[in-house]
């Protein structure tokens, strides 16, 4: 099979379509076959748009030249007509080519999609079976939104219409599956969702795999609705399990019985929970008993397709026990198959046994049985001749890491750093960071382990796993010492990599002091040291080391006219890079004018940092998607908390606060870079606020929950606190501000400025009118001052204003953004209607640009009482008994702005089931449309 | 789900592609060559699973293929499939393959790449198992054989 190279001549001869391609060309360039390719891509154009009507033979012939040019590489825009005229024609052939082009060559925004859904909906009407499952592929094939919205109501009734046969069935349940993949907010639950439960029982074992597929995907979105599938499942797969290999016939395949249905089955049971009726809880163990046993017998066929079969529904099995997690015995015989495996000449299953252990690794039960593997996983790390299979090697170690092995474990990974593949690399590192700090019962092995890091593989050490071993020297008292004299060892290397040299920089700037005492590392030796490697550093390094060298002013008084020197040469004072410029000239004015006791302040010690969820936990989350990190380390922790007792003794770090690390590098850096900061520098005790707040001010989104309500608190920080108070009538408005001052020191220049934004539609116009009157420029600490802003709305508009407030705090300046939440519905005035109204007005406003729709998944629980309250809230009325659903909400109103009144209607629709909305928006004016449905949809 | 089948040669021409979700021509013709590279430098016996490439769903995805002769056939897989019963599938693809042109071999996928195309979609539609049974799929196909001589004879 495939194997054989028989002469091709003979087989051309008999097909004579494609040979103008084909024909082999020795020798001839790849602009050759453009050419030919343009050639007869010019002959097809001429013929389909030639005066002769083509026959049927030669549409197909030419539509199938189509497909192969494309096939090629080569983009086909035209022949989508010819091949809808196919596919509509009453011949089989023509049919089957048109739809073949279709499925391989539309994508599904085209325009033809109406044409096509017309000749799909002809062919389902038929009742030709062939014909049905040609469309059926066609909608499964190309799965748009317009064809689930054109088909997912026939679809299911299709499915379990009692008439349809065996391979329509089939095509349908994987139509249908395909469509709630896309869509499934169109694919209506109905009582058909029952009677697909039923196919589980068909005779036809492909109907079955096929129902199965289907069931599973829509008992993961609605487990209630077919819980019924689980005793099914079950009895399916024991009669499947416990049969004879001859029973089942043609789905036995290489002596295994339906092995696909098989794993269906189980992938299917693995959307609930272990079953609670006991007589069905019993089966299923007595089945994944079997399987098991089945695994140690001899084969009864040497083929590989024999063991892999067998194989598939084995491992499925294992992902069913480890998903159950509820039967030790079971689980520890699932980990000894694996282990048997990790051993096996198969590289598959070499591969799938590790990638099966890493969830097995996070089980109570079996945590300490994978644990014995360790040694031929670490050996697989090693000899493994595939990069996928050392991978899931690495992953493995990594789940099956506790603090009893964390030493071993981190030893070999950092050995295999060295001559592991380069696509790899960083993620093993960021790995061994991660354990190295997490198992850290000894911090100078913690300091050890990254300064070999970023040894072995600097290169790949990230940002974020450098400012960690910082960030826990600092924090951690007892180890600073010991890392002092380790970076200060590693730096003696003649080379050494940067990242070292930063880690050294700063690590000797905060700490130096502690192995001053040593001759071989005075102050001077440290100095002269990190200064041999300055001239080989980046921009950033170069600006880290600066700092430490101002630090050293302050730690050695000796060395300080060494370094004003060193300051003061050219290459610094002179130097073409204005960040460095700008830190030698601030640096050594710092050195000259300072008094020693401002200096000792200036430049004291960095605080601890606070705690905070490591970084490169968060890093490594990003880079291997959520779901894969949180899994573990949630299930590890609950587990040590299981197993011990007790919750482990936090190491430095372990706290899981949530949200981003803020930057670190502005604190990292120890110095701030500019004048501005070099002022604040001078008093006492800016390191706090400094560290508090980010130095450009940011826009914080002055929240979407005022889009509903009119008081509350707007923005607070450890400074300041704003709150707002407003009423609004027709196109006016009055708002309310209060600024308190949380702290005991005054605020100085306190100016806060509401500005309207333009939208860019209109740089020229302004949508809002606002008037205020300044504030006392002084907040005492701890009062309050109040504002009041009168709003006029001119027209419509999209961008909030803007509250801009500046101040100075202990010599800071401060800047303060937060967006005023004035927003167009603010200038709602409701109106009642009558249900005959409603719709009426509603036709009328049916043009296209009127409506807006968004269709989004709830973000909160769907309660009606607070979906009503936030409608009213919004600022349209709430009509009831309007909609003849009564699960849906209608409103109405007019937006009243200087210039013009809009008048509004909208549509609110739950799908419970999907949680999900639809909310609909007509208004005489797009914008407003627009703008609304945008506001509104945020509330839910 | 299969989100994309792909079969090339040893020099990375395509010979058959096949994809289920939409991707515009040329990242399609991105994705052929970006997986050719990273089966090519594979060695025969080492296993079948790698990691999709960049360009295909990222770190949920992994490339399951089989290599016959001069073709590579690749299918890019979720994590929703069995890897196994997928190394199976490709396996009942290719023998009904075998079964229908009697001994395949390449040029049969140029010449009769409408023919392929029939086979695979008995097998997989839209991206889903349709059917794993040899002879079902065989049968398929051979009626689909009978309807279109019967047509021919009509025209004749």
């Amino acid at each position: 099979m495939l194997a054989g190279s028989r002469p091709g001549v003979g087989k051309a001869a008999t097909s004579r379509r494609l040979a103008p391609l084909c024909s082999p060309s020795p020798g001839k360039s790849k602009e050759a076959e453009i050419k030919r390719i343009n050639k007869e891509l010019a002959n097809i154009r001429s013929k389909f748009k030639g005066d002769k009507a083509l026959d049927g033979y030669s549409k197909k012939k030419y539509v199938c030249k189509l497909l192969f040019i494309f096939l090629l590489g080569h983009d086909i825009d035209f022949g989508h007509m010819e091949a809808v005229n196919l596919l509509s024609s009453n011949r089989y052939t023509e049919k089957q080519i048109g739809y073949l082009f279709i499925s391989v060559l539309v994508n599904s925004n085209s325009e033809l999609i109406r044409l096509i859904n017309n000749a799909i909906k002809n062919d389902l009407a038929s009742r030709n079976p062939t014909f049905m499952g040609l469309a059926l592929h066609c909608i499964a094939n190309v799965g748009s939104r317009e064809m689930a919205e054109a088909f997912a109501g026939e679809v299911p009734k299709i499915l379990v219409a009692g008439d349809t046969m065996d391979s329509v069935k089939q095509s349908a349940a994987l139509c249908l599956l395909r469509l709630y993949r896309t869509s499934p907010d169109l694919v209506p639950m109905g009582d058909w969702t029952s009677r697909v439960v039923h196919l589980l029982n068909d005779q036809h074992l492909g109907v079955v795999t096929a129902a199965t597929s289907l069931i599973t995907t829509l008992a993961q979105k609605n487990p209630e609705e077919f819980k019924t599938s689980v005793s099914l499942a079950v009895s399916r797969l024991s009669r499947i399990v416990t049969s004879a290999s001859t029973d089942l016939q043609d789905y036995t395949y290489y002596f295994v019985p339906a092995p696909w249905l098989s794993v269906k089955l189980l992938r299917l049971l693995q959307c609930y929970p272990p079953p609670e009726d006991p007589a069905v809880r019993g089966r299923l163990t007595e089945c994944l008993e079997t399987i098991l046993n089945k695994a140690q017998e001899p084969p009864k066929s040497k083929k590989v397709q024999h063991s892999n079969a067998k194989n598939a529904v084995l491992f499925e099995a294992i992902s069913l026990i480890i998903h159950h997690d509820s039967e030790p015995n079971l689980l520890v015989r699932a980990c000894n198959q694996l282990g048997q495996f990790l051993q096996h000449r198969e590289t598959n299953l070499r591969y799938l046994a590790l990638e099966s252990m890493c969830t097995l690794a996070s089980s109570e039960f079996s945590h300490e049985a994978v644990k014995t593997h360790i040694d031929t996983v670490i050996n697989a790390l090693k000899t493994e001749r595939d990069v996928s299979v050392r991978q899931r090697a690495v992953d493995l170690l990594y789940a099956m890491c506790d603090r009893s092995n964390a030493q071993q474990i981190v030893a070999e990974m950092l050995s295999y750093l060295e001559t592991a593949d380069y696509s790899i690399r960083e993620e093993i590192v960021l790995k061994v960071a991660i354990l190295a700090e997490k198992y850290a019962v000894d911090y100078a092995w913690y300091v050890d382990t990254i300064l070999n890091l970023i040894r072995i593989a600097g290169d790949y050490v990230s940002e974020e796993v450098w400012y960690r071993v910082i960030q826990i020297v600092i924090n951690r008292d007892d180890v600073q010492g010991y890392a002092a004299k380790t970076v200060f060892e590693a730096l003696q290397a003649p080379a050494c990599h940067e990242n070292l040299v930063k880690v050294g920089g700063y690590i000797l700037g905060e700490f130096g002091n502690l192995i001053a005492g040593d001759p071989r590392s005075s102050p001077l030796v440290q100095f002269n040291l990190l200064h041999s490697k300055f001239h080989l550093c980046s921009v950033p390094t170069r600006a880290l080391l600066l700092s430490t060298y101002i630090k050293f002013v302050n730690l050695f008084p000796e060395v300080k006219p060494t370094i004003q020197d060193v300051l003061r040469g050219d290459s610094q004072l002179r130097n073409a890079d204005v960040e460095l410029q700008q830190r030698a000239v601030e640096y050594l004015r710092l050195s000259t004018v300072a008094s020693t006791d401002i200096l000792a302040t200036v430049l004291e010690e960095m605080p601890p940092f606070p705690e905070r969820e490591s970084s490169i936990l968060a890093k490594l989350k990003k880079k291997k998607g959520p779901s894969t990190v949180t899994d573990l380390e949630d299930t590890k922790r609950e587990r040590s908390v299981d197993v011990n007792g007790g919750p482990e003794p936090a190491p430095a770090s372990a706290s899981a606060a949530v949200g981003p690390s803020p930057a670190v590098p502005a604190c990292c850096d120890g110095l701030g870079n500019n004048l501005l900061l070099f002022c604040s520098l001078m008093s006492r005790g800016v390191s706090q606020p400094q560290r508090a707040f980010p130095k450009h001010p940011r826009i914080s989104a002055g929240g979407s929950e005022f889009v509903c309500k009119n008081n509350g608190v707007l923005f607070e920080n450890q400074l300041l606190q704003i709150g707002l108070k407003s009423e609004f009538r027709q196109n006016l408005g009055r708002m309310f501000i209060f600024y308190g001052n949380k702290t005991s020191t005054q605020f100085l220049n306190f100016t806060p400025t509401p500005v309207p934004r333009c939208g860019l539609d209109s740089l020229t116009r302004t949508h809002l009118n606002l008037q205020t009157k300044p504030v006392d420029p002084t907040v005492d600490g701890g009062a309050q001052v109040q504002q009041v802003v009168n709003i006029e709305c001119v027209s419509d508009f999209t961008e909030a204003p803007v509250l801009n407030i500046q101040f100075r705090y202990g010599g800071t300046f401060q800047n303060v953004s937060v967006q005023l939440p004035i927003t167009l519905n603010k200038f709602f005035q409701p109106t009642e209607m009558s249900s005959q109204d409603f719709f009426q007005r509603w036709k009328q406003l049916s043009n296209p640009q009127q409506e807006v729709q968004n269709i989004f998944k709830a973000k909160h629980p769907m309660d009606t009482e607070i979906t009503k309250a936030k409608i009213i809230g919004f600022g349209s009325a709430l009509l009831e008994e309007v909609d003849p659903n009564p699960a849906n909400f209608v409103g109405a109103g007019i937006i009243h702005t200087k210039t013009s009144q809009t008048g509004c209607l909208l549509r609110l629709e739950p799908n419970l089931q999907a949680q999900m909305y639809r909310l609909t928006l007509r208004t005489s004016k797009e914008t407003v449309s627009q703008r609304l449905c945008e506001l509104l949809s945020q509330q839910f | 789900m299969i989100q994309a089948i792909l079969v090339f040669n040893n020099h990375g021409k395509p010979r058959l592609v096949r994809f289920y979700q939409h991707f515009p021509e040329e990242i399609q013709q991105q994705i052929v060559r970006e997986t050719f590279h990273l089966v090519l430098k594979r060695d025969d016996n080492i296993c079948n699973f790698l990691e999709g490439g960049s360009l295909i769903g990222g770190s949920d995805y992994k490339l399951i293929y089989r290599h016959y002769a001069t073709l590579y056939f690749v299918f890019c897989v979720d994590s929703s499939e069995s890897e196994l019963g997928i190394l199976d599938l490709i396996q009942v693809f290719v023998e009904t393959l075998d079964k229908c042109f009697e001994n395949v071999c390449e040029l049969d996928l140029i010449f009769h790449m409408d023919k392929v195309h029939y086979i695979l979609q008995e097998v997989v539609m839209g991206g889903m198992v349709l059917e794993t049974n040899m002879n079902e799929i065989v049968a398929q196909i051979e009626a689909q054989n009978r309807l279109e001589k019967s047509e021919v004879r009509q025209v004749l």
